[in-house]
C-alpha cells in the first residue's frame, strides 16, 4: 500500500512540472510586449525596462522557469503588478473562499446526486427515474452563470429568501453552492445509477439475497460498497468541473474567491498574479486526482497489486 | 430471413435511431439550429446591431417580439444571429480538436513506446488543469475574439479526442486485418489511412456530437466573463452578462439568451446520447 502511495506522488512530480511549464508558456504568447501591455501607454521606456529585469523577461524561457521553480520552493509567486503586493498572498487573502464554496457545492451534489441514483437503480424506468433522467439533461445542459443569475431573480429579488451576492453567513452560500452544484448532481447521480445497476447483476448480490438478507443491506451493503469506484472517480472529476464553475460562480454572486481574483488579473492585464491563479487551481486539480487516486486503495484492495 | 437480406449496417442504425425518441428530438433541434444559423437574414426581423435607445429595455411583445436589449437592440433577431457564433465556434473548435486529437491519438496508439509515453504525457498535463482554466489561460494570453476563442476551446479539447482515438487505435492495432495488411508488406501510413481510421469513425462521431454541447457551453461561458466573443458580435453568453445590470427591471435581457444555450446544449447532448445507444451498443449506459 505505501509503495503504490509512494508511486502515485512520484509520478505526480513530472505532472506538476509540466503544469508550471504551461502556465509559464502562456506568457509568451501574448502577442506584442506583455510588459508594455501590463503597464498601459503611457509608461516610459525606462519603467518597462525595470518591470522586464525585474520580471526577468529578458532572460530565456528556460532559465526563467527554474528561477520560477526555485522561488516557488520558498512559497514566492512574484509581486503583482498593480497592487505591488505578493501574489502568494493575494491568493492566500481569497483561497479560503473558493475552497468554501467548492467544498459546500461538492458535498451537496454528493449527497444528493448519490441518493438520487439510488433511488433511480432501485426502481429502474420508474417515473421517478424517468424524471431523474430528464432533470439530469437539463442540469447538464444549463449554463451555470445563467442558472445563478435566475436563482438570484426568483430567491432574491421575488421571494427575498436569501442575499444577491457577496459572503458572511451560511445564507450567503446556499445559492452559489447549490447553482454550482447542479450540472455535478446531475453527472454523479447518472454514475450512480448505472454503476449499482451493473453491480446488482452480479452473483455476490444475489447470494446477498437468497441468504435473506433485507433488501436495505444488500443495496447500502453488499452492493454500493462495489459500485463506488467509478462514483468516486467522477467526483474526482467533478472537482475540476466545480474548480472552473466557480471562477462563473464567483463571478455571478460577487463571492470574493480565486476566481474573481483571476478575472480581475486578466482585465488587469496582471500576468504574474494570474499565473498565481492559473498554477494554483490546477495544482490543486492535480493533489484532488492524487487522493482519488490513493482512495481507490482502501476502497478495491485488487488496486495496489496492479 | 427476407427482411435481413435486405437490412444495410446504415438501415438497422436508422431503425435503432429512430426509436429512440429523445434521440429525435435531438436531431430536430440540431436540425433547426441550422437551419436558422444559415438563413439568420431571412428569419431575424431586424438588423442585430441595429440600435435604437428609444426602445432599450422594452418588455417581450409587440414591436419587438421578444423586447429590447440595453441599447434597444431586437432581442429575438441578436439570438438568431447568436445561433451563427454557437455553431460556429463549436463546429470549428471541435473541428480542431478532432484533426489535432486524431494525429496525437493515432502516432500515440500506432506507434507505443517513447512517442506514445511522451505524447500521452504532454496531454496529461493539460488534462491537470480544471474545466475551463485551459481555455481561460489562452484566451487571455491571445485575446479575445471569435478566431481566438475557437483557438481556445479547440485546445481544450483536442487531449479527449486524442485519448478517445489512441484507445481505439490500440484496440483496432491488433486486429487480424491489420496484422495481414502488414504481413503484405503495407506502409504504417496506408495501414493507418485505409484500415485503422475508418474504424473508429463511430466513437469519433459520439465523442464530436457530445464535445459540440461542451464546446458551446465554453464559448458562452467565456463571453460571459468577457473574455470570448466581444460586442456588438451577437453571443448568447455576452448577451446573458449585459442583461445582468437590469435583472429586477429587465429580467428578459439575461434569461432569454440563457434559454438558447440551453436548447442548444441539450439539443447537443441528447444527439450524441442517441448516437452513442445506436452506433455503440457497446457503450450504453456509461
Amino acid at each position: 500500500m505505501l509503495k503504490f502511495i509512494f508511486k502515485r506522488l512520484l509520478l505526480a512530480i513530472p505532472t506538476i512540472l509540466g503544469v508550471i511549464f504551461i502556465v509559464m508558456l502562456t506568457i509568451e504568447l501574448v502577442p506584442g510586449d506583455p510588459v508594455e501591455l501590463m503597464l498601459g501607454e503611457h509608461a516610459t521606456k525606462e519603467a518597462v525596462h525595470n518591470v522586464r529585469t525585474a520580471l526577468g523577461l529578458d532572460k530565456p524561457l528556460l532559465t526563467r522557469y527554474f528561477l520560477y521553480l526555485k522561488n516557488l520552493a520558498r512559497g514566492d509567486m512574484g509581486r503583482s503588478i498593480r497592487e505591488n503586493r505578493a501574489v502568494a498572498k493575494e491568493i492566500s487573502d481569497v483561497w479560503p473562499a473558493t475552497l468554501e464554496l467548492t467544498f459546500a457545492a461538492m458535498v451537496i451534489a454528493t449527497l444528493i446526486g448519490v441518493t438520487v441514483g439510488i433511488i433511480s437503480a432501485v426502481r429502474p424506468n420508474s417515473f421517478f427515474d424517468n424524471m431523474n433522467r430528464i432533470l439530469s439533461l437539463f442540469g447538464l445542459s444549463m449554463p451555470v452563470f445563467w442558472t445563478g443569475l435566475v436563482l438570484i431573480v426568483i430567491f432574491s429579488y421575488w421571494l427575498r429568501y436569501l442575499p444577491i451576492g457577496g459572503t458572511g453567513s451560511l445564507r450567503h452560500l446556499i445559492l452559489p453552492a447549490f447553482t454550482l452544484s447542479l450540472p455535478s448532481i446531475a453527472m454523479i447521480s447518472r454514475m450512480t445509477r448505472s454503476s449499482l445497476l451493473e453491480v446488482l447483476k452480479e452473483d455476490y448480490v444475489r447470494t446477498a439475497r437468497a441468504k435473506g438478507l433485507s433488501e436495505k443491506t444488500v443495496i447500502l451493503r453488499h452492493a454500493l460498497k462495489n459500485a463506488l469506484i467509478p462514483i468516486v472517480t467522477l467526483s474526482g472529476l467533478q472537482m475540476g468541473q466545480l474548480m472552473g464553475g466557480a471562477i462563473l460562480t464567483e463571478t455571478v454572486f460577487a463571492w470574493p474567491g480565486l476566481g474573481r481574483l483571476m478575472v480581475r488579473a486578466i482585465f488587469a492585464r496582471d500576468y504574474i498574479l494570474l499565473q498565481g491563479a492559473v498554477l494554483i487551481f490546477a495544482l490543486a486539480f492535480v493533489m484532488i486526482n492524487l487522493i482519488v487516486d490513493i482512495s481507490y486503495s482502501f476502497l478495491d484492495p485488487r488496486v495496489s497489486y496492479q | 430471413m427476407k427482411n435481413q437480406a435486405h437490412s444495410s449496417p446504415v438501415k438497422e442504425f436508422w431503425e435503432q435511431f429512430l426509436q429512440n425518441r429523445l434521440a429525435v428530438l435531438g436531431l430536430v433541434i440540431v436540425i433547426g439550429l441550422v437551419i436558422v444559423a444559415i438563413f439568420a437574414p431571412f428569419f431575424a426581423p431586424q438588423d442585430p446591431t441595429l440600435q435604437s435607445l428609444p426602445d432599450k429595455r422594452t418588455k417581450p411583445g409587440g414591436k419587438f417580439i421578444l423586447g429590447a436589449d440595453e441599447f434597444g437592440r431586437d432581442i429575438l433577431s441578436r439570438l438568431i444571429y447568436g445561433t451563427r457564433v454557437a455553431l460556429l465556434v463549436g463546429i470549428l473548435s471541435v473541428a480542431i480538436a478532432l484533426v489535432l486529437g486524431m494525429v496525437l491519438g493515432t502516432v500515440s496508439g500506432f506507434f507505443g513506446g517513447v512517442v506514445d509515453n511522451l505524447i500521452m504525457r504532454s496531454l496529461d498535463i493539460l488534462l491537470a488543469f480544471p474545466y475551463l482554466l485551459l481555455a481561460i489561460a489562452v484566451v487571455s494570453a491571445i485575446g479575445p475574439g471569435v478566431l481566438n476563442t475557437t483557438i481556445a476551446v479547440g485546445i481544450w479539447a483536442t487531449p479527449g479526442f486524442a485519448r478517445i482515438i489512441r484507445a481505439s487505435v490500440i484496440t483496432i492495432k491488433k486486429a487480424d486485418y491489420v496484422l495481414a495488411a502488414k504481413a503484405l508488406g503495407a506502409s504504417s501510413t496506408r495501414i493507418i489511412l485505409s484500415h485503422v481510421t475508418p474504424n473508429f469513425i463511430s466513437p469519433v462521431i459520439v465523442y464530436s456530437t457530445l464535445y459540440m454541447a461542451n464546446a458551446i457551453l465554453v464559448e458562452a461561458a467565456l463571453s460571459f466573463l468577457g473574455l470570448g466573443v466581444q460586442p456588438p458580435t451577437p453571443s448568447w453568453g455576452l448577451m446573458v452578462s449585459s442583461g445582468r445590470d437590469f435583472l429586477l427591471s429587465a429580467p428578459h435581457i439575461a434569461t432569454l439568451p440563457g434559454i438558447a444555450i440551453m436548447t442548444t446544449v441539450l439539443g447537443f447532448n441528447l444527439l450524441g446520447d442517441g448516437l452513442r445507444d445506436s452506433l455503440d451498443p457497446r457503450l450504453r449506459n456509461v
